[in-house]
């Protein structure tokens, strides 16, 4: 298998950008053979899931160093043709991709890819621009995976249509538009400073920038930071985020859920490798990640008491798991950041399935699909007043043939779904929200000697105020979640039992078993998230790997094309 | 040169700012444009701004940025463009439904109340 995999292997990165945009294009050629549609793409799923785990594989064999795989499009050398490379991180992104696209495409196979034409097509364009943005190594071809992803989520939230989608997919492209805008500025700045769109080779240009020039680069690096930030829903740049996921259908919402990752993603590829360590470059942007993340984290713990809906309230979820993320990057500490990933598997897939479950608690309440997007929109949700008027005054007869009633199979895997969405969310024992937390503050709490000592975080305020967010808003998330459980399961008493079919449990159940194995085997994935953060903390290896890589017929002798890669 | 491109990205990203903020859809549209305008030019003033160069080397002339253009941002600004047009067209179709919905031209899809 691994011998396989190491023949295979600079081409095999390649293979999850290709592979969407294929399938695509023959889906696209397809017509409207809707049952053939959904198979080729569960078929293509689930061969871009074992390629991605298969390079997962891979980087995980290899040793700390190398384990970086550098793929040439086109055969260009390095610092002008693009790059593709896998490394840790990149592998776990993929492979949570794979998994969640998965599930989105299963889900909606039962009734949702009858809403639209092109659902199948515009996830598997979708699929190209999330694993590009992962696997690139260069800043502009990162904006074109970008746009390809954002393109196809316009066409997917505007899936199903009515009134509804349409409003918040106005917006939702508007904010785009404009964060494409500055992504644009951003990198149009870093290339006019340093000359080149490579990220490793601009990270070994950014030392040599003369001082008087450190204030341009930094307004750039701002702008570029903005438009990620928008991405991945920092505050204030979030108020589009809940009523966009919200409004998207079931099996899109739980994609989308990537795309707030993709955000993320940017941000601590650049900053760790450009901006946040090494000896010459002064850090930049840090203290601004912290407090961003700290006010986003503390924002988005309150406004999940503010709804009882499961879509705003994973939609919530979702902001929380960025602004524990970007509050620890900010910190910039190898250990915390290994947990904070760890903690982002979960809760990614977790928010995913709370997406999906969502439809279903929304069809047991025996709710026609435009009555629940009403209600949405205003987030108007009385409190149980089916429940007072159902039961009336209490007669012990009725008691009596309560405490006999079985409850029926659907309504146990709802609730059972959602205990589980809910304690991976609010990150309780003994799930792997909970493990995510722990390390976090495991790590935290050992960093502060050495924070003295480097003088950066020696007041240690803000250590304290994400100690504290960080148990804070499990407790406001689990208070959210609890109650919106009471009124969805234990309330309710003469509700009619939904009618699930088996194609849309299973990718539930197959989300939340993985969330699950977390925790039965967390020992691999956080040593693995470990490893992988520990490499973005010291990207000198990565900058090498990127760099010294030689086009296949090597044009120079080998020892030339090393010394021009030193010299440029 | 360098003073009327930079006044013209000035004028065509601040208009477009303020069109974006507008509460008309069509307003939002145009300010996109031209803020994609204003970008695209921008792009191009971070490569080397030159008249009548072209950004082929010339065999004895020295490969610096004094004797030919940079040929990236040009490149770059075609992708921008490509891809700015189709998103304005995508808005365009958004817009216009947006507006058959609702029966306004308002971003929220309702008028605002008084």
């Amino acid at each position: 298998m691994i011998d396989w995999l190491h023949s295979a292997m600079p081409h095999l990165t390649v293979v999850p950008v290709l592979l969407p945009m294929l399938t695509a294009a023959l889906l696209l050629l397809m017509g409207g053979r809707r049952q053939w549609k959904a198979l080729v793409n569960l078929a293509s799923g689930i061969a871009g899931l074992v390629v991605a785990v298969a390079l997962l594989a891979w980087v995980n064999d290899r040793g700390a160093p190398d384990a970086i795989g550098i793929y040439l499009p086109s055969n260009w050398d390095v610092p002008f043709g693009i790059v593709l490379a896998v490394d840790r991180l990149s592998a776990l992104m993929l492979v949570l991709t794979g998994v969640v696209s998965l599930a989105s495409v299963c889900f909606a196979t039962a009734r949702w890819d009858r809403a639209g034409v092109h659902y199948h097509a515009l996830l598997q364009i979708q699929l190209m621009g999330v694993n590009g943005a992962f696997l690139t190594a260069d800043v502009f071809n990162l904006f074109v995976f970008f746009e390809v992803m954002l393109a196809a989520s316009y066409g997917l939230l505007l899936h199903g249509s009515g009134r509804a989608r349409v409003r918040a997919g106005l917006h939702y492209i508007a904010v785009n538009l404009v964060a494409s805008s500055l992504f644009l500025i951003g990198v149009a700045v870093l290339y006019g400073i340093t000359g080149t769109l490579n990220m490793a080779d601009m990270a070994l240009k950014i030392p040599l920038i003369p001082a008087e020039d450190r204030g341009l680069l930094h307004a750039g690096a701002a702008i570029l930071g903005i438009a990620f930030l928008v991405k991945a829903a920092m505050w204030p740049l979030n108020f589009w985020l809940t009523p966009a996921y919200a409004a998207a259908s079931a099996p899109v919402a739980a994609i989308l859920v990537m795309l707030s990752k993709v955000g993320v993603y940017a941000v601590l590829r650049l900053w760790t490798l450009l901006l946040s360590t090494g000896p010459t470059t002064t850090a930049f942007g840090g203290t601004a990640l912290v407090y961003g993340g700290l006010a986003t984290l503390a924002l988005a713990a309150i406004a999940m008491m503010t709804t009882q809906l499961p879509r705003r309230l994973a939609g919530f979820g979702i902001i929380v798991s960025s602004g524990t993320l970007l509050a620890v990057l900010g910190f910039a500490d190898a250990p915390m950041l290994g947990g904070a990933m760890f903690y982002m598997v979960g809760s990614t897939l977790a928010a995913s399935a709370l997406f999906l479950l969502g439809e279903l608690i929304e069809r047991a309440r025996a709710v026609d699909v435009a009555a629940a997007i009403h209600e949405d929109e205003t987030d108007h949700v009385p409190f149980y007043v089916d429940f007072v008027e159902s039961t009336g005054p209490n007669h012990e007869e009725d008691e009596e043939a309560q405490a006999g009633q079985a409850i029926p199979a659907a309504m146990a895997f709802l609730g059972l779904s959602f205990t589980v969405c809910a304690l991976v969310i609010a990150g309780l024992p003994p799930l792997s929200g909970f493990l995510g937390k722990i390390a976090m503050l495991t790590a935290l709490l050992d960093a502060f000697p050495q924070r003295a000592v480097a003088g950066l975080w020696s007041m240690s305020g803000p250590g304290w105020a994400l100690l504290s967010l960080l148990i804070g808003s499990s407790l406001l998330a689990t208070i959210a979640l609890s109650r919106a459980g009471i009124r969805y399961f234990w309330a309710p008493q003469d509700r009619p039992t939904p009618r699930l079919q088996v194609i849309e449990c299973a990718p539930i159940a197959a989300l939340l078993l993985v969330a699950a194995a977390l925790t039965v085997r967390p020992d691999p994935v956080l040593r693995y998230t470990q490893a992988a953060a520990a490499s973005l903390m010291n990207p000198a290896p990565y900058i090498d790997a990127v760099l010294s890589a030689k086009p296949v017929p090597a044009p120079v002798p080998a020892a030339r094309a090393s010394a021009d890669g030193r010299a440029r | 040169m360098e003073i009327i491109l930079s006044l013209a990205i000035g004028v065509l990203g601040a208009s477009g700012i303020w069109l974006v903020l507008r509460p008309r859809t069509f307003q939002v549209i145009m300010g996109l444009s031209l803020l994609g305008y204003a970008v695209n030019l921008f792009i191009f003033s971070m490569g080397s701004l030159s008249t009548g160069a072209e950004p082929i080397v010339v065999p004895g002339l020295p490969a610096t940025l004094l004797h030919y253009t940079d040929p990236l941002p040009q490149a770059l600004v075609l992708t921008a463009i490509v891809i700015s047009f189709a998103m304005t067209a995508l808005f365009l179709v958004v817009l216009l439904a947006l507006r058959g919905f609702c029966d306004t031209d308002h971003v929220d899809g309702e008028e605002e109340r008084q």
